[in-house]
C-alpha cells in the first residue's frame, strides 16, 4: 500500500537534491569545519555556502543566520537571550495560540518574577490586534508571534506587529516554522528582530534550525562552551544538517510559487470535496490568510483518533486536535483559544500537503472520506438515524 | 501512536452490535461531547433472566469504540448479577490490555453498564445519579468514582488516576484532592508524587508566608486558571489579607459558578495558613471579568 502523506505540517520528506548533497558529509568529509587542517577546513567552505544559501531564502545577510539543533531550540534561545540582554524589563507578550516551544518558556517565565500576556484569538483565529497594541509597553522585554499558526495555517499581520514593537522599543520574535518556504520573506525590508525556522519542515533533514537575528539586537547566548556560530550557539556544527537546509533553502526558494499555486489548488480540491461529500463539517481558522497547504476540517459528533485511524488503514497520513491524539485530555489549545465548540474541536483533522503531493493522492481521499465519515457516524450516539 | 493490541484493532474496525436494542430493560448512557467520549449501551434480559441482546453506540476514539463492542460480547448471557460484578479490569483483560492513557475507555464501559443495571433495577429511572461529591470540575468525576478506580485497580500515582477515570487531567487543579485520597486510601505516600507543601503547624516568618502563598498561586492555582484562559498575579499581602488580580478571560471558566476569590481562599487555606483571607485588588477589577467576587 502507497502513503499519502498529508502531514506536512508535522515534517516532510527530505528532497532527494538534498539527501544527495549531505551524503558525502558522514563517510567521507566528515571533519571538523574547526580544525585546522584542509580536511576539515572544506567542511567550513560547505558551511559558509549554506549559511548563504539560507539568507538568500531570508532576504538578509548570512551573519544573521545562526544554525541551531532545531525551531524549539530557535524559540528557546530567543526567547531567554532576549530576556537577558534586558533584565530589568519584566512583561514577556505572546498569544494563546503558539506552539509549545514558545508558550511553554512564556509560561514558564511566569514563575520567575515575569508578567505573562497571552494575546487572544478570534473564533477564526485570528489575532486580537487591539489588544496587542495595548499591552505592548516600555516594560515589555519581548514580543513573541508566530507568522503562521501550524493547526489551522492562520497567517498573522507579522509585519504590522513587527512595526508597532519597533516604534515602542520592543524586540520582536516570530516562530516563523510553518511559513518559510510557504510565504516570501524579505528580512532586510522588514523590521522582525528574531525569526525561527526548522529544517525538517521544508524538506531538509530533521535535527536542524536557524535563529535569525537581526545585525543590532541585543542576544544573550543561550548554549554555551564554544566558539562556534561566531560565539552566538556554542556546540559542534551539525554539518550534513545544515548543508542539507542550505540546499534544501535554494530549492524552497525555487518552489515558492508552487507552494502558492499547484499545493494550493491541491488543498482547495481536497477541502471543497470533503465539506461537499460530508455533512457537519467545517474549516477551521480564516479561509482567506491561510498557509496554501493547510486545511483544518471538524467533523462534528465523531472523534478524530478514530479518523486518523481509518484513514491510516488507506495509507493516509493526516493529523488530529483531538484530545485522543494528543496524550492529554483536553482538546487542541489552538481550537479552544478560538472557542470551537467541543462537538467540532475533537472531531477536528487537518490535511497538511506539500510539492510532493499528487493529483492522484487528492482524488483518492477524497474517494475514501465520506464512507469513514458515514461509519463512525453511524456508531455515535449523538448523530440521529 | 497508540500500540493497540490485534484485538483492540479487530473491535475497532469490525465493532460487534452496533446500534440500539428494541424495547431495551436497561439503558445506560455516559460520557459527553463535550468530555470526548460517550457511550449508550442497551440491553435485553431473556425469560431465564440473561441478557440475550446488548447494543452500543459510542462516539470516541478507537479504544473507546473498542471497549464498548468488547463489552457487549463480555455480557451476552450472563445474569443481571454476573453483569454487576464486571470490572474495567476485566474489559480491559480481554482486550488483550489498553495503552495505560486509555484505562479510562474500560471505566466508562463498566460505568455504562452499571447504569443500564440500574436503569433497569430502578424501573426505567431517566439517569444514572453521580454519586459523592465532584472533585474534577473539569471532567466532573466524584469522590466515589475516584476511590473505586483506585482500589479495583490498585492505583499509585495521581497520573494513574487521571488515565483510569480522567481526573486530573484538564486544568490539574484537583490534583493536591487526588494525591491526599491516594495516600488515605493506601495508608501511605504514593509513589513519584511530590508532596504539596503546607506549614504543618508551624509558625511561618512573614517572607516564609508570602513564599508559600506565591507558591500555591503558582502550582495549585494558576494553572486551573491558565486552562481556561484565565489569570491570577498576586499583588500584596497585608498580615492575612491577601491582595490579588485576576486578569485574562474567565468567562467560559468551568469555575464561573463560583466566585473566584472564594476559590483562591479556599486552596491558600488548605496550603499555607486557615487563618487567610482573598480580596481583590480594586484597581485591576474592570469590565472584562465582571462575575468575578
Amino acid at each position: 500500500m502507497d502513503t499519502i502523506y498529508f502531514d506536512n505540517n508535522a515534517t516532510t520528506r527530505v528532497a532527494e537534491e538534498v539527501f544527495s548533497e549531505i551524503q558525502p558529509y558522514f563517510c567521507e568529509m566528515y571533519g571538523n569545519p574547526s580544525s585546522m587542517h584542509t580536511f576539515g577546513g572544506q567542511v567550513g567552505v560547505k558551511i559558509r555556502e549554506a549559511r548563504e544559501r539560507v539568507a538568500e531564502l531570508l532576504g538578509c545577510e548570512p551573519s544573521e543566520v545562526i544554525f541551531t539543533g532545531c525551531g524549539t531550540e530557535s524559540d528557546n534561545t530567543a526567547i531567554m537571550g532576549a530576556l537577558s540582554a534586558k533584565p530589568n524589563r519584566r512583561k514577556v507578550i505572546t498569544s494563546r495560540v503558539e506552539h509549545p516551544a514558545v508558550l511553554a518558556v512564556c509560561r514558564s517565565l511566569e514563575r520567575h518574577g515575569y508578567e505573562v500576556i497571552e494575546v487572544g484569538v478570534d473564533a477564526n483565529g485570528r489575532l486580537d490586534f487591539d489588544e496587542l497594541d495595548k499591552q505592548v509597553d516600555d516594560d515589555t522585554a519581548i514580543v513573541s508571534i508566530m507568522y503562521a499558526n501550524n493547526e489551522t495555517g492562520n497567517i498573522f499581520p507579522i509585519e504590522r506587529i513587527a512595526e508597532l514593537c519597533k516604534s515602542r522599543g520592543v524586540v520582536f520574535h516570530t516562530d516563523a516554522v510553518q511559513a518559510v518556504g510557504k510565504i516570501p520573506l524579505k528580512m532586510s525590508e522588514s523590521e522582525i528582530d528574531l525569526l525561527s525556522l526548522s529544517g525538517h519542515k521544508l524538506h531538509a533533514p530533521k535535527g536542524i534550525g536557524v535563529l535569525y537575528v537581526r545585525k543590532g539586537t541585543r542576544l544573550t547566548p543561550y548554549m554555551l562552551g564554544g566558539h562556534q556560530e561566531g560565539g552566538r550557539r556554542a556546540g559542534t556544527e551539525n554539518v550534513p544538517g545544515i548543508i542539507g537546509l542550505g540546499k534544501a533553502a535554494e530549492l524552497a526558494g525555487a518552489n515558492l510559487a508552487e507552494e502558492n499555486s499547484r499545493v494550493k489548488a491541491l488543498r482547495d480540491k481536497l477541502e471543497n470535496a470533503i465539506l461537499k461529500s460530508c455533512t457537519d463539517a467545517r474549516i477551521n481558522g480564516d479561509v482567506e490568510n491561510r498557509l496554501p497547504n493547510t486545511s483544518n476540517i471538524s467533523f462534528e459528533y465523531i472523534e478524530g483518533e478514530a479518523i486518523l485511524l481509518m484513514l491510516d488503514k488507506f495509507g493516509i497520513c493526516a493529523s488530529s486536535g483531538s484530545a485522543c491524539t494528543s496524550g492529554s485530555l483536553e482538546p487542541s489549545h489552538v481550537l479552544r483559544a478560538m472557542g470551537v465548540p467541543f462537538t467540532a474541536a475533537h472531531g477536528s483533522i487537518r490535511f497538511s500537503l506539500s510539492r510532493y503531493n499528487t493529483d492522484e493522492e487528492v482524488d483518492f481521499a477524497i474517494e475514501k472520506i465520506p464512507g469513514i465519515i458515514n461509519r463512525l457516524r453511524e456508531l455515535s450516539p449523538f448523530v440521529a438515524k | 501512536m497508540w500500540e493497540y493490541t490485534d484485538k483492540v484493532r479487530d473491535h475497532f474496525f469490525n465493532p460487534r452490535n452496533v446500534g440500539e436494542v428494541e424495547n431495551p430493560d436497561g439503558v445506560g448512557e455516559v460520557g459527553s461531547l463535550a468530555c470526548g467520549d460517550a457511550l449508550k449501551l442497551t440491553f435485553k434480559l431473556g425469560e431465564d433472566g440473561k441478557i440475550v441482546d446488548a447494543k452500543f453506540k459510542t462516539f470516541g476514539c478507537a479504544s473507546a469504540i473498542a471497549t464498548s463492542s468488547v463489552l457487549t460480547e463480555l455480557i451476552k448471557g450472563m445474569t443481571l448479577e454476573e453483569a454487576a460484578n464486571v470490572t474495567n479490569k476485566d474489559i480491559a483483560d480481554y482486550l488483550g490490555g489498553l495503552p495505560e492513557q486509555k484505562m479510562h475507555c474500560s471505566v466508562m464501559g463498566r460505568e455504562a453498564l452499571e447504569a443500564a443495571i440500574d436503569n433497569y433495577r430502578g424501573g426505567g429511572a431517566e439517569k444514572h445519579e453521580l454519586e459523592g461529591k465532584v472533585v474534577c470540575n473539569c471532567f466532573g468525576v466524584t469522590d466515589t468514582e475516584i476511590e473505586r478506580v483506585i482500589r479495583e485497580n490498585d492505583l499509585r500515582t495521581v497520573e494513574d488516576v487521571t488515565n483510569y477515570c480522567k481526573a486530573g487531567g484538564g486544568c490539574g487543579g484537583c490534583k493536591g484532592e487526588i494525591e491526599k485520597m491516594i495516600e488515605n486510601i493506601r495508608g501511605e505516600q504514593p509513589e513519584g508524587a511530590p508532596k504539596p507543601k503546607t506549614h504543618e503547624g508551624k509558625t511561618l516568618t512573614n517572607i516564609q508566608k508570602i513564599q508559600l502563598i506565591q507558591e500555591t498561586i503558582n502550582e495549585q492555582i494558576r494553572p486551573a486558571l491558565r486552562a481556561h484562559g484565565g489569570n491570577i498575579e498576586l499583588i500584596d499581602v497585608e498580615d492575612d489579607k491577601v491582595i490579588v488580580a485576576f486578569r485574562g478571560m474567565c468567562a467560559q471558566c468551568h469555575l464561573a459558578e463560583f466566585t473566584m476569590k472564594d476559590v483562591v481562599e479556599a486552596k491558600l487555606r488548605e496550603f499555607v495558613s486557615e487563618e487567610l483571607f482573598v480580596e481583590e485588588d480594586s484597581d485591576s477589577i474592570d469590565e472584562s471579568h465582571e462575575h468575578i467576587g
